[in-house]
């Protein structure tokens, strides 16, 4: 699908055609978004929201419509979309905003698979405000175990933070249902949609939830741009994470307020030229159509599951249904050596604990191998990946 | 063409790999497979070193007396790099002054190692290093 689209999809690595197959850590990008960028610096760069001259409106309009795309996109209205650095940054936004809301055992709620970036920020604030974090545990079918939920899901239950994708397990979480359990008992449900975005279609009103962070580089748009969405009442009462330029509405000697949702979270000058292209990632995803992108990376994740079921040695995580990350250990072979070996033959993986590493401890291994693919990727890759595989395995003699 | 010679060939042949590429030579791949000195010792200093990248964990137990390694040995997981690493400078350092091992430096290691190291393996490549030395300056720290 496209391929020619994407510029550095055409070089060879260490004398042979990338393959690349590490999409979960970040997607490439089309013609268009790279294009985008110096287009911005040539024709329209100045600071957004300040001026009134002629580029300065120019700039804040291009940078408004990727807010209105982004809120089109996933079903919200337009000022419930703020702007971060990404996915990180937006969970820290969140965990940030509502520390002051926690008091001594309150809970919150994670799982066992989730990303650094969606544990780091609540133990902290838990560290601070005495909350307690309590985990979703794992089935054997590396899903979540919905066998006890009832007795982790309580009156003291605040927040609920869970990934919709997992990075390492491809596992997809029924976040709808989640949304409604955590509203059951009063608590707010937020969703880590960093995987799941880029591959799916989201409509945060059929799914409920009261945040959700993503990032724009998993889906073809720069780095160093991602997105919060909260519901709108929530997140006028959210404390903004970074003060200064902007977010304010009036400053004195003495205090300041607060400018309106969703400006107040976007203290100093933005990543103008990132988020405009991030439009521009945007309309190609729908140019092609985001169902047809599920379907095509659908059919390349279960042949690639069929091949690897094929070598013994090859033992792979995460349950059949899943999302296009393909995460897989091999015993008597550490990822960081399959991934140096597939670099040989030009296939890009990923290797290691995957900003996972409790999940790494439930599953009692120290890292995993990972392939994950979008929408440029094809059956030929996975045979090229496969092939190199077996190479790897022999350099091993196992 | 002795044994030696022709082993190293098949190999190329076999996997596509030229020397120069072939960091996963048969000694590295021998002591990855069967380290040395592993497990835990008697001891009087100890460290534990993470790779964070890959999770490659270490752990160096030394008995040092009158200013020198009198045994070591290790605990740990990871890549073929940082196993055979430690497997391989265990075996070098043992019975050695403790000052001497204080001088060690990075290119040391890729000697012992006898492979080319890139840049996203130096801290591979180091952990063995790292928690030597760490157990060394513990020591000190404690009996100083």
């Amino acid at each position: 699908m496209n391929q020619n689209d994407f510029p550095i999809l055409k070089q060879k690595v260490n004398g042979k055609r990338l393959i690349y197959l590490d999409n979960a850590a970040t997607s490439q990008k089309p013609t268009s978004v790279i294009n985008a960028i110096s287009e911005y610096y040539e024709t329209i760069n100045s600071n957004t929201h300040r001026g009134t001259h002629t580029l300065a409106t120019k700039a804040t309009d291009a940078f408004e419509k990727t807010r209105e795309l982004v809120a089109k996109f996933i079903n919200s209205d337009t000022e419930e979309i703020v702007f971060t650095k990404g996915t990180t940054e937006s969970l820290n936004l969140i965990a940030h905003g509502l520390k002051n809301t926690l008091k001594k055992g309150d809970e919150i709620i994670l799982t066992s698979m989730e990303h650094h970036s969606n544990i780091v920020p609540w133990q902290t604030i838990a560290k601070e405000t005495g909350a307690v974090i309590r985990y979703i545990p794992l089935s054997d079918k590396h899903e979540l175990e919905f066998v006890g939920l009832n007795k982790i899901l309580g009156p003291r239950t605040k927040i609920v933070s869970i990934t919709h994708m997992s990075n390492v397990l491809g596992t997809i979480n029924p976040v709808e249902t989640l949304a409604r359990m955590a509203h059951k008992v009063g608590a707010l449900f937020i969703i880590d949609a960093a995987q799941s975005v880029p591959h799916q279609k989201i409509d945060v009103k059929k799914l409920n939830c009261d945040f959700l962070a993503f990032s724009a580089h998993k889906m073809m748009g720069p780095t160093g741009v991602g997105v919060l969405y909260g519901k709108k009442q929530l997140l006028e009462k959210l404390e903004p994470l970074n003060y200064g330029g902007h977010m304010i509405k009036e400053v004195t000697f003495e205090k300041s307020s607060w400018n309106d949702v969703p400006y107040k979270f976007e203290g100093g000058t933005q990543n103008i030229s990132g988020v405009i292209a991030f439009g521009k990632a945007i309309d190609y995803i729908n140019k092609i159509g985001i169902n047809n992108i599920q379907k095509h990376c659908n059919e390349i994740t279960q042949y690639a599951l069929s091949k690897l079921k094929e070598i013994k040695q090859v033992k792979v995580l995460g349950p059949k249904e899943r999302g296009p990350a393909v995460s897989f250990h091999i015993e008597g072979m550490h990822s960081h050596d399959v991934s140096e070996l597939l670099d040989r033959e030009g296939v890009a993986v990923r290797g290691g604990h995957h900003c996972a590493m409790p999940l790494m401890k439930v599953l009692n291994i120290s890292g995993c191998s990972r392939a994950s693919f979008y929408l440029y990727n094809t059956k030929e890759d996975v045979d090229i990946f496969i092939e190199a595989l077996n190479k790897a395995i022999k350099v091993f003699k196992l | 063409m002795n044994k030696e010679h022709f082993e190293k060939h098949s190999n190329e042949i076999e996997t596509g790999l030229n020397e120069e590429e072939l960091i996963y030579k048969e000694n590295i791949l021998d002591h990855y497979k069967h380290p040395h000195n592993k497990g835990k010792i008697k001891h009087n200093a100890s460290c534990r070193e993470l790779n964070p990248i890959c999770g490659d964990e270490i752990t160096a137990f030394l008995e040092i007396e009158n200013e020198k390694i009198e045994n070591i040995s290790f605990e740990g997981h990871g890549c073929a790099i940082s196993q055979a690493g430690i497997s391989i400078l265990t075996d070098e350092i043992k019975g050695k002054d403790v000052k001497e091992i204080k001088k060690m430096k990075s290119e040391d290691i890729y000697k012992l190692l006898g492979i080319p190291i890139s840049v996203n393996r130096i801290k591979c490549a180091l952990l063995s290093l790292k928690a030597t030395q760490g157990a060394i300056k513990n020591y000190e720290t404690r009996n100083n």
